[in-house]
């Protein structure tokens, strides 16, 4: 692929990535780093790409930890996102949340 | 023409180009997902589908090889990350984030170092088109790498998390740059030699610790955030050094709206992104600022659980403006049973989220989230402020600096500026506090010396607790 056409799509996912971003509430700003933080351990592709090109010891071993360098970044990335953002679903009703709170604090007022 | 077999259709480079054009649709609509609170979750999950058919694109690439090897490096990825990502509490979210960025930054240097290896060992330097990619893969990476390691110290609190500076530090760090930029030159002025890549990528560690090291706590999500932006745009030069379109578009996204993000933060904060770069909270305020005039202050009202309970017995609106302390303490459990209880009493409860409350943008939601407390009684700063003045009670829980008034009267303050949750305008203050100390950024909060302003001393938990335990007697 010739470097102008790389160029013209680099900048234009760039702009695909402005947009995307341009309105995000407070509230989802650390779940959304967190899932492009996971995004940009694509470059574990990278090594999967030149290892088997790439002669000598050495060389195989940098990449085999940059690809799991990449698929930690990719894998926990994602995993940690997922965490974050379970919490946001399945809140219990306000009254099966007033019983269990009026059940507790009996033992806390001890 | 006979009709290929399976595998030579596998390998088909236009099969592959479409497997990546479905990756991409996938990345981008999944990370649209996100942006959406009902289809955030999902959102997330269609990114990493994605993800996993770019990888499965890339493994059918004909020039791929070495299986082993490669199956060797996902399943040691995979056996570090996933106990990492399960177990993480989510109070250390913030840490475990810049540790995945800062491998993504480290994956990114050492595939720049052995494309360039492989190149002089092929005999010369590449064309010009594929090294000045290479090398500013190579700089960003590493600068990603160590930034986003002691980002990672300093939240786990390895490293203190006071702006530590040396005398000099722009000059050095504009040095350092220097050395990295000049090696990059002069490879690309055709220079082969390893030792130069090499002095470059040692340049821009240094650079990377340099940078990050006197930075300030409180400064630290955008930092991480700049950081994954910056691991994004390496990525992306790695592309374009690998003539590969998903590492180039998987990049710039994550380079541009990353950059975004850090944006939103840093005006969340009021601080400008190169003044936070440029070091500290601007050294000289620091001190200034800090513990200097703690002898003159005057003193603090100290108070019990009783007392709290009174007063919030008589309330009609109470805030709770929460902060990381809560969440060290796992006080949000208890936090929601003492609303609960509160709102029984027909008294209005909300809670006041800073932006930056916790250590990172939004983390505060996740962990009250965490604790059931419901959606709408989450008030972001700018919806809360104005009610402060109606407030009858607010209980600082585990917050400090985004509370800390000095932020709007005082002009030397080091966090001059910084928008703050108005909390001293209510009609009483009461501040759960482990000890006197300052905040994470360090600074002396004169909130604690209001006259409407009273301490409850103790761990944020039990002296919630007895406080829920006192006014269950009224």
């Amino acid at each position: 692929m010739d470097l102008l056409t790389e160029l013209t799509i680099l900048a234009l996912a760039a702009f695909v990535g402005f947009e995307v971003i341009s309105r995000v509430p407070n509230t989802l700003h650390t779940p959304l780093m967190s899932a492009t933080n996971a995004i940009h351990g694509i470059v574990l592709l990278g090594g999967i790409l030149i290892i088997a090109d790439s002669a000598g010891a050495l060389n195989k071993v940098l990449l085999v930890v940059a690809i799991a360098f990449g698929t930690i970044n990719v894998v926990g990335g994602f995993l940690v996102t997922n965490r974050m953002l379970e919490m946001f679903k399945g809140r219990p009703d306000p009254q099966a949340a007033k019983g269990e709170a009026e059940a507790k604090p009996a033992d806390a007022a001890k | 023409m006979t009709v290929p077999p399976l595998a030579s259709l596998l390998q088909e480079p236009d099969l592959i180009s479409a497997l990546y054009i479905v990756a991409f649709v996938l990345l981008i609509l999944g990370l649209r997902g996100v942006t959406h609170p009902t289809t955030a979750r999902r959102g997330n999950v269609i990114a990493a589908v994605g993800m996993a058919v770019a990888v499965i694109a890339t493994l059918l690439t004909e020039e791929v090889g070495d299986y082993g090897l490669i199956a060797l490096g996902i399943a040691l990825g995979t056996v570090i990350g996933v106990p990492a990502a399960r177990q993480v509490k989510m109070t250390a979210m913030p840490q475990m984030v810049a540790l995945f960025n800062g491998v993504g930054g480290g994956a990114v240097a050492l595939i720049s170092y052995v494309e360039y290896r492989d190149a002089l060992e092929a005999g010369a330097n590449p064309e010009l088109e594929k090294l000045i990619p290479i090398l500013l893969a190579a700089i960003i990476g590493s600068v990603s790498f160590w930034g986003s390691n002691v980002a990672f110290g300093k939240l786990q609190e390895l490293l203190p998390g006071k702006p530590i500076s040396l005398p000099g530090q722009q000059f050095l760090n504009a040095a350092f740059l220097l050395v990295a930029l000049g090696a990059a030159v002069a490879i690309a002025a055709g220079e082969e030699s390893e030792g130069l890549f090499l002095l470059i990528l040692l340049a821009a560690a240094v650079l990377g610790n340099m940078v990050v090291l006197p930075i300030g706590g409180a400064d630290m999500p955008v930092v991480i955030s700049l950081l994954n932006a910056l691991t994004g745009v390496s990525a992306a030069a790695a592309g374009v050094a690998l003539d590969n379109v998903a590492l180039i578009v998987g990049g710039i996204i994550v380079g541009a709206s990353g950059s975004i993000l850090t944006n939103l933060m840093a005006n969340a904060m009021n601080r400008s992104i190169p003044s936070i770069v440029a070091g500290g909270f601007g050294g000289v305020a620091t001190s200034a600022g800090g513990g200097d005039d703690d002898g003159e202050a005057p003193p603090v009202h100290s108070t019990d659980a009783q007392s709290v309970a009174i007063a919030l017995s008589y309330a009609d609106k109470v805030v709770v403006a929460p902060g990381y302390g809560l969440a060290v303490a796992q006080a949000q459990h208890t936090v929601r049973e003492l609303a609960d209880e509160l709102e029984k009493r027909d008294t209005e409860v909300s809670y006041a989220i800073h932006p930056v409350a916790g250590r990172m943008p939004g983390h505060m939601n996740v962990l009250l989230a965490e604790a059931d407390v419901p959606y709408e009684a989450l008030k972001e700063m700018d919806e809360i402020n104005p009610e402060f003045e109606h407030t009858n009670v607010t209980l600082v829980i585990g917050a400090n600096d985004v509370t800390n008034p000095a932020a709007r009267d005082v002009t030397d303050s080091p966090i001059y500026g910084m928008p703050i949750l108005d909390v001293d305008k209510s009609e009483k203050v009461i501040v759960f506090k482990r000890s006197m100390s300052t905040g994470f950024a360090g600074i002396a909060n004169p909130l604690f010396h209001n006259e409407n302003t009273e301490l409850l001393f103790g761990d944020a938990k039990a002296s919630v607790a007895d406080v829920l335990a006192e006014v269950k007697e009224l």
